[in-house]
């Protein structure tokens, strides 16, 4: 149910799509760190891995700011229904938001520690087709919440699945790649946790997702969210 | 896996029914279809919604919706005005309260009513509550000082008056005269007790004391309170009726109606969108 009009006090919607434009200007600062954060990893680029790292504190800032206004305009307007959750809302996104930020950074910051090891073609390639599906995922995310559209939110929610299976089987083929020689077991843990850090970015993005459908609908999705993520039951096959 | 409902529905308003509870919740008073006229002009349409039993029923709407009007015909204020009437049913425990042969005085002592505006009798303190008690009982001296001395208790007043019984209601504070008219209320043992923007004249402190004790009294009480603050009703209130034009729009549990309102106009006046 979207509001027909304006709010009598002009502030109240001012203050509103302040928040709205600050979640916006964070998730495109995330988007960036991600991006930037494989294109080091691929191209093992260690001046743009710290460089990466260094910026994260500007998400980290943004975040501050919209907590501090949401807090201002809570105690300003006492906002009722679909006001209040936008505000719940923009609060929760940012917080999702900066974990996204986080992960970016600490894949920049394994960059550094992957200089002239082993490489592998076909696990960047993967870990670059996994990354770009969790950026359109953000980015479909961050549209639905700009738009209010419930149902890219809820498109978004179900296709986590397809992030999962990319990782299960990074995750397998790591393992072999270990196996094969101890020699790869550093580089490849550390590629690891990138693929997990790329795994967890996407989980945060249904999060986003599950924010925005409580926004508009004003109540949490009631079904299970579809998860594929077996690496938790994963074992190494020994020869 | 089931697909969830992704389009949010905007149920089209229609002259609502106010859900009957099933639950454990009695109804004090059952509305049911109700007009009220001013002369000619039809002020309430077709109203219907209960109170229920020792809880609280917040009205709230713009100026001119109705709610204050729909307030005083619960204790037949409007029959003290000539071209007003109504028509329909007000069951005050089953027992319709709009018929002729209802004894006025006896359900003005059973639905009290406190005004915006504190409206102390020019006499003692002691006098503005014995006053009402002796109009329907005959009591020695010692039980009206009890029954004084309790209501005023029962007001949060008592500690401050208790020293000066004996001086003018007048010369109280704001506050204070407003709750003097609760003790009133309450000393003649109502079951329903009606606000009519209670809180309106008065400072914080004393709106907060006076919804402290709006939320004691519906221990005992059955409460309906018009109000124009938002925030009050959602405070004071466990049902809230929302009033547009002489129409019962929206009425349901005051958490719901504050949080996920049903008909955008609901949404729209609690949100500060309308006008």
């Amino acid at each position: 149910m979207t509001p027909m009009t304006d709010h009598t006090a002009k502030a109240f919607d001012a203050d509103l799509q302040d928040l709205g434009r600050m979640v916006a200007e964070m998730g495109g600062l995330a988007e960036k760190q991600i991006c930037d954060s494989i294109d080091a990893l691929a191209k093992r680029d260690t001046s743009l891995a710290e460089r990466t790292v260094a910026e994260d504190v500007q998400i980290d800032q943004i975040q501050r700011e919209i907590e501090e206004r949401a807090i201002l305009t809570i105690a300003r307007r006492q906002p009722m229904a679909i006001d209040l959750r936008e505000i719940v809302a923009a609060l929760r996104i940012a917080n999702d938001l900066e974990r996204i930020g986080d992960l970016a950074k600490n894949i920049g910051k394994r960059v550094v520690a992957l200089d002239g090891e082993f490489q592998s073609q076909k696990l960047m390639r993967g870990l670059e087709h996994m990354a770009d599906l969790v950026l359109t995922q953000i980015k479909d995310v961050l549209d639905s919440y700009a738009r209010r559209d419930v149902g890219k939110a809820l498109a978004v929610w179900r296709g986590d699945e397809e992030i999962d299976a990319v990782n299960n089987s990074l995750f397998r083929e790591l393992l072999t790649y270990m196996l094969e020689d101890p020699r790869n077991i550093t580089v490849c843990i550390h590629l690891l946790f990138c693929a997990k850090n790329i795994e967890r970015m996407g989980d945060h993005a249904t999060n986003i997702a599950e924010t925005v459908y409580y926004m508009v609908e004003g109540h949490v999705l009631p079904d299970e969210r579809p998860k594929g993520d077996t690496t938790s039951y994963a074992v190494a096959a020994h020869s | 896996m089931s697909i969830a409902q992704a389009t949010p529905q905007v149920t089209t308003p229609t002259a609502v029914q106010a859900p009957v509870d099933q639950s454990k919740l009695a109804e004090k008073i059952s509305i049911r279809n109700l007009n009220f006229y001013y002369g000619d002009s039809k002020a309430l349409k077709s109203i219907s919604l209960p109170l229920y039993g020792g809880l609280v029923t917040a009205f709230i709407g713009p100026s001119g919706c109705g709610k204050s009007t729909l307030l005083r015909i619960l204790n037949r204020m409007y029959d003290l005005y000539p071209n007003q009437r109504a028509d329909g049913e007000v069951l005050l425990d089953g027992e319709n309260l709009l018929s002729p042969k209802q004894d006025l005085n006896l359900l003005r002592a059973r639905v009290g009513m406190v005004f915006q505006k504190p409206t102390p009798f020019p006499m003692t303190i002691y006098e503005n509550i014995a006053f009402g008690i002796r109009l329907y009982e005959r009591l020695p001296k010692a039980d009206i000082n009890d029954r004084v001395e309790s209501a005023l208790r029962r007001a949060a007043l008592w500690e401050e008056v208790k020293d000066k019984l004996m001086a003018n209601g007048l010369s109280l504070s704001g506050g204070q005269q407003q709750r003097l008219c609760i003790a009133r209320t309450v000393a003649v043992r109502p079951e329903v007790i009606l606000f009519d923007e209670p809180c309106s004249a008065l400072d914080p402190i004393s709106t907060a004391k006076i919804e402290e004790l709006i939320d004691e009294l519906k221990e005992d009480y059955t409460i309906a309170i018009v109000t124009h603050n938002m925030q009050q009703a959602a405070r004071v209130s466990d049902y809230t009726a929302f009033m547009y034009l002489g129409e019962l729009v929206e009425f349901g549990p005051t958490s719901k109606i504050f949080t996920t309102p049903n008909d955008p106009r609901t949404q729209d006046y609690i949100t500060g969108r309308f006008g």
